[in-house]
């Protein structure tokens, strides 16, 4: 048996059995990072000492009792946009090329307080910014099932990890699809929680309003009670929400009988490749023939999620990452004249070119007399989406399409034409304006041999409807492992 | 195209966003920022005087502390990751306006 | 004959409030510490970290929103003002623009000119800029966090003052205000109120507003006072020679004695406003707004009155002292314990006051116990010391507040009224001072308090005055 082929949860059981123990684990993904990242290179940075000391000191902790929940001990790799104690977090970003944070993420001190051992941190598109993470400082991540494709982005390190069986799970962020669209287009499971749900202290922001930590897993079981490992009300968050319904693998339950499923007709139309439109309405039919209420409906307003989203994050983004500036941490020019010369040479020669357009993008949106047309428009375009879905979830449990318009493409593809790339969000961005929950999850293979995402969403504070269906459909199907992580 | 950026305008937003593109740079982001306003232009297809503003999607409000000291010193993590110091503080080029 | 002009004057103030811990994280407000020691990922802009907002903050905020008869807003919003520099870590201060705390009020001040009512614009919070200390020998600046995210109140006036006069009375006023509440010490030589003066002059009787310039951060009533006269007569100058007033900021030099424009290419004054996404709306329900309107303690207005009416102190009293909040809390305290305001009253106008010019002190650094003035006050009232020994005591009760019942005792100071031993002194004094005895008797009056004076320091002040005079007369 190969260990890494296990899912988090079946590795947890292992642990709990004594079968495995946490260090042997821990050596098995160390080992499999080793042999695999020349190929895919998931990892910006790989804390193997870090690892096994934690490893050691886990066992211990579930050999006297004391951790006894179902992640005890499974090694689990983090997005470098969030911040661990002791250990570099860069963002992917040069800016960040020496930051050692002084404090935790408050999702991954759940993780820990869980029983994780971190085995490092993975590779992303530069602070989250773009769909392919080729956009990182430190060299580009592929795709384990065609390592002439780009994983998807931004949390493409985490998902190209998880689908390379680098680890047994991992923690991604989601502002704009950034779980889903990787998770998607390498054949893995992540959810997008509702906004508020899991604490963001610690995750280096984008876009603020948009932003949410999640799992990244080989199954919905996995991620379900990832979800509920890192789900906390933090004082320390003020757009944390309170909540009491977050026994999320209480809905890992096969039945969807009478459960009414929407497909946005809007969702289906022109720029859908037609191998993945195919593939999703046969995920519809399966959830059907198991007793759910189908149905096509116009969600509308589609269309405009992209802008709204672009102008609200970019604005966001040049604000958030004003604080780079060569002063308190990260890194400063060499030669500099003057103050604002080292600000400008700083930012310049720290920040990678998607990241600078995004920023130009924002600074441009808020200033002085077009604040109104693109800012306040924006906000009040995303007012109405969230109506849209609102009215929606009326009729419908579970929102069902596509997690992006295409399968993976190739490296060097996207980057040339910035617009074309951000145009492959539009099924991604509007739940995060609307502050959604969303799945994605494996739903077959194109005729490239590459992953096909089904993305379930819904309505906020109902993951556990979205999970309900996701796990449903995921008993009809089994597993498929990576050609990179059967190498 | 219905956006054109000027250069001096980019000049301008260089100067809010603290960012100095070489040529080469500067014309590509123009472009980019140019073709990307004219997509965020279609927002303006909707009739959104009726609407206002959302900027938080839930009415989430008053989320207070209380004012009770729980921080001790944060000297030495706040100087950590510090490019330069000195006497226990960031140094940065002088920053008298001339 | 040349034209004459006004001056239009509006003020923005910023006040720190008292609060232990700054407005966005726990860490301490208190002064004097090493650099960068009260500070967390939070007020020093580390990535990842996120603001909470302090509950005492808005409450400060609205009470001087009620005592400054403003609006609020129960609908608040915060929002980032985005500017670069290095005493603020994230490069944007989380600050209020569209919904601000408070609105739409004013106070009246009282000039020479009568009294008049200030309009107050808005009131908004804010978080302070850390601090910066420039290296003269080095082209480098230091940077310390203590004093970023420490709370702010800034205070918008409308532009209805017309003169340093009004500026000044507008000002301490506000300050007087802000201290009743205990919402900030507001001290001006220590930064805790700061003042920019946005200023322009216009033709008498003009309707339109001039162009006007704004002067940053002057820290005290005198420089303000010169800043303004310096900024009229600059802008006058300018128009007379027919060129144009800029609008800009520029910085007060009180040294020097003149301003000069901030201006630089780098700092295009374009802030991005935009709704802070971190921190959630501050809905004010009508039961809160009610509870700190009770809550409200007397202010000084309502102080004087009660002085008068319930003390029945003369005006001119009752307004020194609640002229310093600190003055009229010893005020009250003592005269709580002793019962007679007029002496409490007169202990703080004299002694107290001449006591403190002399040590160059501010009324607000009176460190002595009500009760022990009170003691000195009862002492003196029972005829157990005299005024002159009084005053010695207090003075020991002002610097060390000492007990002075002890301190009598300990020092022997009470009043002698033995009469017998009173006797035998002034026949003494009669014996060796012949001259003067017989200048009186000769009718100078005058002479009378030589003899006095020589009895009282032959008996180390102790005696009682009214008995030397009357044994005095009776021998001579
Ligand atoms: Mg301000
Ligand atoms: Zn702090």
């Amino acid at each position: 048996m190969k260990l890494l082929e296990l899912t988090a949860v079946e590795l947890g059981k292992k642990i709990k059995a004594g079968e495995v123990t946490v260090e042997e684990a821990t050596r098995a993904a160390l080992d499999a990072i080793k042999a695999k990242e020349e190929k895919v290179h998931s990892f910006v940075t790989i804390d193997e000492e870090g690892a096994m000391n934690r490893a050691k000191e886990v066992q211990k902790l579930i050999d006297d009792g004391t951790l006894t929940g179902p992640l005890a001990g499974v090694p689990v790799a983090i997005k470098d946009n969030l911040c661990t104690k002791g250990m570099l977090t860069t963002c992917s970003s040069k800016i960040l090329y020496n930051f050692i944070p002084t404090y935790t993420a408050e999702a991954v001190l759940n993780l820990e307080k869980a029983g994780a051992v971190i085995l490092g941190k993975t590779n992303m598109d530069e602070f989250a910014m773009g769909s392919t993470t080729e956009t990182s400082a430190y060299g580009v991540t592929k795709n384990p099932w065609n390592t002439e494709h780009v994983p998807g982005g931004s949390s493409g390190g985490s998902c190209a990890a998880v689908a390379a069986e680098e680890c047994f799970y991992a923690l991604g962020s989601d502002t704009g699809g950034s779980i889903r669209q990787p998770s998607s287009f390498c054949g893995v499971t992540g959810i997008k929680p509702t906004y508020g749900t899991v604490s963001r202290y610690g995750l280096i922001a984008y876009g603020s309003s948009l932003d949410q930590i999640g799992p990244v897993a080989k199954d919905v079981t996995d991620c379900a009670t990832i979800l509920e490992a890192i789900t906390s009300y933090d004082k320390k968050d003020s757009t944390s929400v309170k909540r009491e319904d977050t026994d999320f693998t209480s809905a890992l339950v096969d039945d969807v009988k009478g459960m009414k499923i929407g497909i946005p007709r809007d969702y289906l139309g022109e720029g859908l490749d037609p191998e993945v439109k195919t593939a999703i309405l046969a995920a519809a039919k399966t959830l059907e023939e198991k007793g759910a209420i189908v149905e096509e409906f116009d969600l509308s307003l589609v269309e405009y999620a992209i802008p709204a989203y672009y102008v609200i994050a970019a604005a966001e983004a040049s604000s958030n990452l004003a604080r780079f500036d060569g002063v308190k941490y990260g890194y400063r020019t060499k030669e500099y004249e003057g103050l604002h010369n080292m600000y400008k040479k700083s930012r310049s020669e720290g920040f990678g070119p998607e990241v600078k357009r995004r920023i130009m993008l924002g600074s441009f949106v808020l200033s002085s007399g077009y604040y109104d047309a693109y800012y306040l428009k924006a906000l009040r375009t995303k007012a109405l989406i969230k109506q849209a879905f609102d009215k929606a979830f009326e009729k419908y449990d579970v929102i069902l399409g596509p997690a992006a318009p295409t399968t993976a493409p190739k490296l060097g593809e996207s980057l040339s034409d910035p617009l074309k790339m951000y145009l492959g969000d539009v099924y991604t961005v509007s739940v995060n304006l609307a502050g959604l929950p969303g799945i994605s999850l494996p739903c077959g293979l194109d005729s490239k041999g590459l992953p096909i995402g089904l993305q379930l969403i819904g309505d906020c504070f109902k993951e556990k409807n979205i999970i309900r269906a996701a796990y449903a459909y995921e008993q009809t199907r089994t597993y498929q492992h990576s050609p990179i992580a059967q190498d | 195209m219905a956006n054109v950026i000027s250069d001096e305008t980019m000049g301008y937003v260089g100067i809010l966003a603290k960012l100095e593109l070489s040529e080469e740079e500067k014309q590509a982001a123009k472009k980019d920022m140019e073709s990307m306003l004219d997509y965020i232009d279609k927002l303006n297809e909707l009739d959104t005087s009726k609407v206002e503003p959302m900027s938080h999607v839930f009415p989430v409000k008053n989320v207070f502390r209380e004012d009770v000291v729980e921080n001790g010193d944060g000297g030495e993590a706040t100087l950590a990751n510090a490019p330069e110091k000195r006497d226990r503080a960031f140094v940065v080029p002088k920053t008298v306006d001339q | 004959m040349s034209k004459q002009y006004e001056t239009v004057i509006g003020l923005e103030v910023h006040v720190e409030l008292a609060t232990k811990t700054k407005i966005f994280c726990s860490c301490s407000t208190a002064f004097g510490s090493a650099p960068n020691t009260h500070t967390c990922p939070v007020c020093t802009g580390m990535p990842g970290s996120l603001p909470v907002l302090n509950k005492q903050v808005v409450e400060y905020a609205m009470a001087v929103g009620v005592a400054t008869n403003c609006q609020i807003n129960q609908y608040s919003k915060f929002d980032r003002k985005n500017y670069f520099y290095p005493d603020n870590p994230q490069n944007y201060q989380i600050s209020q623009l569209y919904l601000p705390i408070c609105h739409d009020g004013g106070i009246e001040i009282e000039t020479e000119n009568g009294k008049k009512t200030i309009g107050i614009h808005e009131i908004h919070m804010e978080e302070d800029a850390g601090k910066l200390v420039h290296d003269d020998w080095e082209e480098v600046s230091l940077v310390d966090y203590n004093r970023s995210g420490v709370p702010l109140i800034e205070i918008v006036s409308e532009p209805d003052m017309r003169s340093a006069e009004e500026v000044i009375a507008y000002l301490d006023k506000l300050r007087m205000i802000i201290q009743y509440l205990g919402a900030s010490d507001c001290k001006m030589q220590e930064g805790s109120m700061r003042a920019d003066v946005n200023l322009s002059v216009r033709e008498v009787g003009a309707k339109e507003f001039g162009t006007r310039t704004e002067m940053k951060n002057i820290g005290s009533f005198k420089a303000i006072a010169r800043a303004i006269e310096a900024e009229t007569a600059r802008q006058i100058d300018l128009i007379e020679s027919g060129e144009k007033v800029v609008q800009e900021t520029r910085r007060w030099n009180d040294e020097q004695g003149y301003s000069y424009a901030m201006r630089s290419k780098e700092d295009a004054q374009d802030y991005r406003y935009f709704p802070e996404p971190d921190l959630v709306p501050i809905v004010i329900s009508d039961e809160w707004l009610q509870q700190v309107k009770d809550n409200q303690p007397e202010l000084r207005d309502e102080k004087l009155k009660r002085y008068q009416e319930e003390f029945g102190l003369p005006e001119y009293d009752a307004q020194i002292l609640t002229s310093v909040k600190k003055l009229a809390d010893v005020f009250e305290a003592t005269t709580e314990l002793c019962k007679k305001p007029k002496k409490v009253s007169n202990w703080l106008m004299g002694e107290t006051m001449r006591l403190l010019k002399e040590h160059d002190m501010d009324p607000e650094d009176i460190k002595f116990s009500p009760i022990n003035l009170a003691k000195v006050i009862e002492l003196t009232e029972a005829g157990t010391i005299n005024s002159s020994v009084a005053k010695d005591v207090f003075e020991k009760v002002f610097s060390e507040d000492i007990d002075p019942d002890k301190y009598v005792e300990e020092k022997g100071l009470k009043t002698v009224n033995d009469e017998g031993a009173l006797r035998e002194t002034i026949e003494k004094i009669i014996q060796d001072n012949p001259q003067s005895v017989e200048d009186y008797r000769n009718g100078k009056e005058k002479a009378i308090g030589f003899l006095v004076g020589q009895t009282m320091k032959a008996m180390k002040g102790k005696a009682n005055p009214g008995m030397v005079n009357k044994i005095l007369k009776e021998l001579l």
